[in-house]
């Protein structure tokens, strides 16, 4: 066994959501994508709009951390095309945000699997913020101005939102424990 | 074998994957903001999508249908309401039309006492029509000023077009105006196009006036404007009394039959104007006492 391992079975009892998820299978994963994308595709207005937090990469985020192979980059390239359609922006802007998403979240996954949710959060918020910033590189590159600091706080609700998001999706995945173990 | 731990899994490593799929991004932002090569690849994704947007559309749609439908009882509310305002404020308007229409006719009575005033110096004193008597043989009206107001039997009755009238009998605060058109009526009056002399009388019907007893030979075409003469001193000369209408010139009969219409409203407006009796002499006491004594 090797020591990463052992350090998660230490501290398994202290967090919860950990390691301990079944597989999920292909369906699941489509229907959170979907469903993510609806709650991106929302018809708000006003002020709520700046507060809206990017579901699809909070999405992906969470299947790149706890299932890595389930959220290949082609995937995450896929639905970025479907976000920049929806959203009218340049084609590819969302694609190369959430590829660089995915490459985040298979390099840091296995360390932030270790963290509780809540300790999770924050660092969800930096690969968030590096997403923005893809986006927003992205923008300006073709000629747009900068936004407003008040377009990153998408990135605070989305992390705000990691809890209970990331919670709900690992809920169906969970092992329920099985009466006549030891 | 997709639960295998990654040291078993086949193919490139993750920075691997980035630089592919972040060098094709590339490529797509290039294409689309610069060249715009395939805009159907925007289409058919647009086409994908649709059904997610649609989905996305039907909690706002649901919001909505529950606002219309709580909406609905306050605009129930809202209709008595404004229904009931509406009906307050046509009484207004209603009031407020009239209000205007009676502010245009009172205009151009005072444009008319003005020119009356500077035309013939008599003076003019405006009354409202009380009542037009129901009786279909005497065309009369009677007005709310009376001897009271120094209004005297004789003085003439005009609007703003022409003359109404003549004021025949007089009470305390009303009085009595025979219409032109009364049948028992007469108005000296001249022709403007040629100053021919005549009178003019009423037929008891409505708006229709007739010149008696001129001969069939008469100078006297249709559309000729008749003005009162000043001939007898009842009626400051000068204002007008009537058009010809028609004129039936029949060579068996001795006199050429004239119908013309009254220029003032006479079967119009509340409100007229009295004029001063004119005096033909008016420094003369005799002539003034004269023409009184023929009146009464």
């Amino acid at each position: 066994m090797n020591p990463k391992r052992i350090r998660e079975n230490l501290n398994a009892d202290n967090y919860f959501g950990q390691d301990v998820l079944v597989p999920a299978n292909n369906g699941y994963v489509a229907l959170s994508l979907a469903i993510a994308l609806i709650l991106n595709f929302l018809p708000l207005q006003g002020d709520i709009l700046i507060f809206r937090p990017d579901f699809v990469a909070i999405t992906i985020v969470f299947w790149g951390i706890n299932h890595p192979h389930k959220m290949g980059m082609s995937v995450a390239f896929g639905m970025g095309l479907m976000m920049d359609v929806g959203n009218t922006s340049i084609l590819g802007q969302h694609a190369l945000a959430y590829c660089v998403t995915v490459y985040l979240t298979l390099i840091l996954g296995r360390r932030l699997r270790l963290f509780s949710l809540i300790q999770q959060a924050p660092q969800i918020g930096v690969i968030l913020f590096i997403m923005q910033i893809a986006i927003v590189l992205v923008a300006i590159s073709s000629g747009s101005n900068l936004p407003g600091w008040q377009y990153f706080l998408a990135t605070v609700t989305g992390a705000l939102l990691w809890i209970p998001i990331s919670f709900l999706l690992s809920m169906p995945l969970r092992q329920k424990p099985d009466p006549n173990a030891l | 074998m997709k639960t295998a731990p990654q040291f078993f899994r086949h193919g490139p490593g993750p920075f691997a994957r980035l630089f592919v799929f972040a060098f094709l991004s590339c490529l797509l932002i290039a294409e689309d903001s610069r060249f715009k090569y395939f805009p159907e690849l925007r289409q058919t994704i647009g086409v994908v999508i649709f059904p997610f947007q649609k989905i996305a559309y039907i909690p706002a749609n649901i919001y909505d249908q529950i606002g219309e439908f709580i909406a609905s009882f306050y605009l129930l509310e809202e209709n008595i309401k404004l229904r009931q305002q509406y009906l307050e404020n046509r009484e207004q308007l209603l009031k407020l039309h009239s209000l205007e229409a009676e502010n245009i006719q009172l205009r151009k009575l005072l444009v008319a006492v003005q020119k009356i005033e500077t035309r013939t110096k008599a003076k003019a004193v405006l009354a409202e029509i009380l009542y037009t008597p129901r009786d279909p043989f005497n065309h009369k009206i009677t007005l709310n000023k009376g001897s009271q107001h120094h209004i005297q039997p004789g003085q003439a009755v005009i609007d703003d077009k022409g003359v109404v009238g003549q004021i025949t009998q007089v009470y305390p605060w009303s009085s009595e105006v025979t219409l032109l058109t009364d049948k028992d009526h007469s108005v000296p009056v001249q022709v403007v196009r040629n100053s021919l002399r005549s009178v003019i009388s009423g037929t008891g019907k409505n708006n229709e006036l007739e010149l008696r007893y001129l001969s069939v030979n008469t100078d006297i075409q249709p559309d000729d404007l008749l003005v009162t003469s000043g001939i007898g001193g009842v009626y400051p000369p000068g204002i007008p009394v009537a058009a010809v209408l028609k004129i039936e010139r029949n060579p068996t009969d001795d006199f050429a039959q004239i119908i013309s219409t009254p220029i003032a409203g006479v079967d119009r407006n509340r409100q007229v104007l009295i004029l001063s009796l004119v005096q033909p002499t008016p420094n003369d006491p005799l002539e003034i006492s004269k023409i009184e004594s023929q009146k009464n």
